[in-house]
């Protein structure tokens, strides 16, 4: 550095100094940051945040929340073929065939489902994405292989797959989380390959190529993130989708071997037998699965809008 | 190759019969840069000027070694600092771009990365080429922003490129570029997406680096008003040639070949008369021939005769010594007698 460069240097050290430490964390409003103050003025991504965070809440909660112990039997007298009873005194939503309180059990069968999304949805995510970046960041032949293996997986029909796995597992808690990650990874695979490659060929990408930045540092600095925010979204959406797929499976009786565990796809199937003596016991779990399901889809619909680009201003 | 040797010293770029030709299965390949040649000095800018199209850009893209490689072959020879480029790995590309030799690109918000805060793109090149750790790089940073006049730059470090205006993020992009004083910087179009005041700005920036550093610059524009302004010679393309190459004045003063000649005359002067129409180049390019059929400009042009339009054994129109610094590839030039130079005598010509 010449003098004139260390006059200018001291007097920007002095500037620092002066305006004190560099304030973390100031000064950038970050995608992600402008994204959460769009969503925070969205009364729809707040109606979904809603539903997302109760549903979190209670799973979180649930042995506090739950006015009686899931498994235990109660009324037993009062049940009768043809009978079962219906809200009353301690059991707001009354009992199911075995008389177990049927409030405390779809408490409880927040945290099955819950569980099985979120598990599920990670291990898709991590596979999928692991896959997409290989196919994105390598193309050629890496691509080539990657993309017919995820289209071979693709090609078979999401439940049939799910079935198949999960028979495949044999019957635990863990087989219908990894059924329902593999139906999931083609999607997220794909996804983030598609994306990385449109970001491959971006300007900033031959930009910093051009200032002599290593290919990894692109790839995993540049590229990945501005290729994350449709696979962010993906993951919100599948998160829906599993906890659906999840009760799906439970409903055929590919689900938890332990019969006792309140899960809401395993209340909806046992409560097909009752469905003429009482409806609410298949409406509530139903119902469940459905607001659930719809927040985390309505939050990553917004999410999506929030993350784009285009609608930034 | 050009006509005029270098300025002083030995030329840090030289470029010579540089083709790039672009294939396809099933189609026939596009030869978009055709036997391209100039050197560069250290402290001189040339122009490459010339319409959408004509291969600048490919051209500067080839010297920087940054065509994909599928599809694309690249002939000829660059050599910077009398090293060959053309054929040479990848890593020693790498070491050489950022460090030796950097590119400025057209469009400044989508040159930068805008999930990452400026400063960390500018370190990303500190860190990459002059071994430096994370705070002296910040603080080196800093001295850059401020170098090519950003205001407040330490605030601005934090910042996303969303959040500057479109000057302050090509100021970024110039900075990026020049963190570690490159011997050769290209610029391609580095203004095209600015508004003019701040083009004028960012091309007073350019000037003065270059003659504060003895940066080696390579203008790639199409705009004439910038060579105008900073270019000391002036290489003309047209569908992949260099149709002309003169010093800045003398190619401003008496344009040889018609095509220079037409983008003058489409330029608004502030020293015609009122009501005076623009005369645009007829056509567009793509109605450019291949130059194996004759000149490829032809077709458009108003002096164009018929030896312009069939080859002459065999040879495509050369290009040749056309008066001290000058060449050109033209059959049938501009003639200036004695008339002085300048629009009456281009109206003359016609």
């Amino acid at each position: 550095m010449t003098a004139v460069g260390d006059v200018r240097r001291r007097r920007i050290d002095e500037l620092a100094a002066k305006a004190g430490a560099i304030p973390e964390g100031d000064g950038g409003l970050s995608l992600t940051r402008s994204a959460i103050r769009r969503l925070r003025r969205d009364p729809v991504a707040i109606i979904g945040a809603v539903i997302v965070v109760v549903f979190l809440v209670v799973a979180a909660f649930a042995p506090l929340l739950a006015p009686k112990d899931p498994v235990t039997q109660y009324l037993l007298s009062e049940i009768r073929p043809g009978l079962i009873p219906g809200p009353q005194e301690g059991f707001p939503l009354g009992v199911d065939n075995l008389g177990r309180d049927l409030l405390s059990r779809l408490i409880y069968g927040s945290r099955q489902s819950l569980m099985i999304g979120v598990v599920s949805t990670v291990l898709g995510l991590v596979v999928g994405m692991t896959l997409g970046v290989l196919a994105g960041a390598f193309g050629g032949w890496v691509d080539t292989v990657v993309m017919r293996f995820v289209d071979i997986i693709l090609s078979i029909p999401g439940l049939l797959m799910a079935i198949t796995v999960s028979v495949l597992l044999g019957q635990n808690q863990y087989s219908l989380m990894i059924a329902i990650a593999v139906v999931q990874v083609p999607v997220f695979a794909r996804l983030l390959r598609g994306s990385m490659l449109a970001q491959r060929g971006s300007d900033y990408a031959v930009a910093a190529q051009a200032l002599g930045v290593k290919k990894g540092r692109i790839v995993f600095g540049h590229v990945l993130p501005n290729s994350l925010s449709p696979v962010i979204v993906q993951a919100t959406l599948s998160l829906a989708t599993a906890i659906i797929e999840a009760a799906a499976l439970s409903f055929l009786g590919l689900g938890d071997p332990d019969i006792a565990r309140p899960e809401w796809g395993a209340m909806l199937a046992n409560a097909q037998d009752f469905l003429s003596v009482r409806p609410w016991l298949a409406i509530w779990p139903a119902l469940c699965i459905i607001v659930v399901a719809l927040g985390f889809t309505l939050l990553g619909e917004r999410l999506r809008e929030a993350l784009d680009p285009k609608f930034r201003r | 190759m050009s006509a005029a040797g270098p300025l002083s010293g030995a030329p840090v770029l030289e470029v010579e019969e540089l083709a790039v030709t672009f294939s396809r299965k099933g189609e026939a390949p596009v030869r978009a840069v055709d036997g391209v040649s100039f050197d560069v000095a250290p402290g001189e800018t040339i122009g490459l000027v010339g319409e959408s199209g004509c291969g600048k850009s490919v051209t500067s893209l080839a010297v920087m070694g940054l065509l994909p490689k599928r599809g694309v072959s690249v002939t000829g020879s660059v050599r910077f600092n009398g090293q060959e480029l053309v054929g040479a790995g990848d890593s020693m590309l790498r070491r050489l771009r950022g460090a030796d030799m950097a590119m400025v690109f057209q469009d400044p918000l989508s040159s930068l990365n805008p999930t990452v805060p400026i400063g960390t793109q500018v370190t990303e090149v500190l860190l990459e080429h002059r071994e430096m750790d994370r705070k002296e790089a910040s603080r080196e940073a800093v001295v850059l922003l401020d170098k090519v006049g950003i205001p407040d730059p330490v605030r601005r470090l934090k910042e996303y490129p969303h959040q500057l205006s479109g000057g302050m993020r090509q100021r970024a992009l110039i900075a990026m570029s020049l963190a570690c004083s490159p011997r050769l910087l290209i610029a391609d179009e580095p203004t095209t997406a600015l508004d003019v005041t701040i083009q004028a700005q960012i091309l007073e920036l350019l000037k003065e680096l270059v003659v504060d550093t003895g940066t080696a610059l390579v203008m790639i524009t199409h705009d004439l008003g910038v060579v105008a302004g900073l270019c000391d010679r002036v290489h003309v393309m047209y569908a992949g040639k260099i149709i002309e190459s003169a010093e800045r004045h003398e190619l401003f003063a008496r344009p040889r070949q018609p095509y220079t000649g037409g983008l003058l005359a489409s330029v608004p002067r502030l020293d015609a008369s009122r009501g005076t129409p623009l005369r645009p180049i007829r056509g567009s390019a793509r109605d450019a021939i291949p130059w194996t059929q004759g000149c490829a400009f032809a077709p458009r042009c108003d002096n164009a005769q018929d030896d312009c339009l069939t080859e002459v054994s065999g040879e495509i129109v050369p290009l040749e010594y056309d008066g001290p610094g000058r060449e050109l590839r033209c059959r049938h030039p501009l003639e200036y007698p004695q008339a002085p130079p300048g629009a009456t005598a281009l109206g003359a010509a016609r």
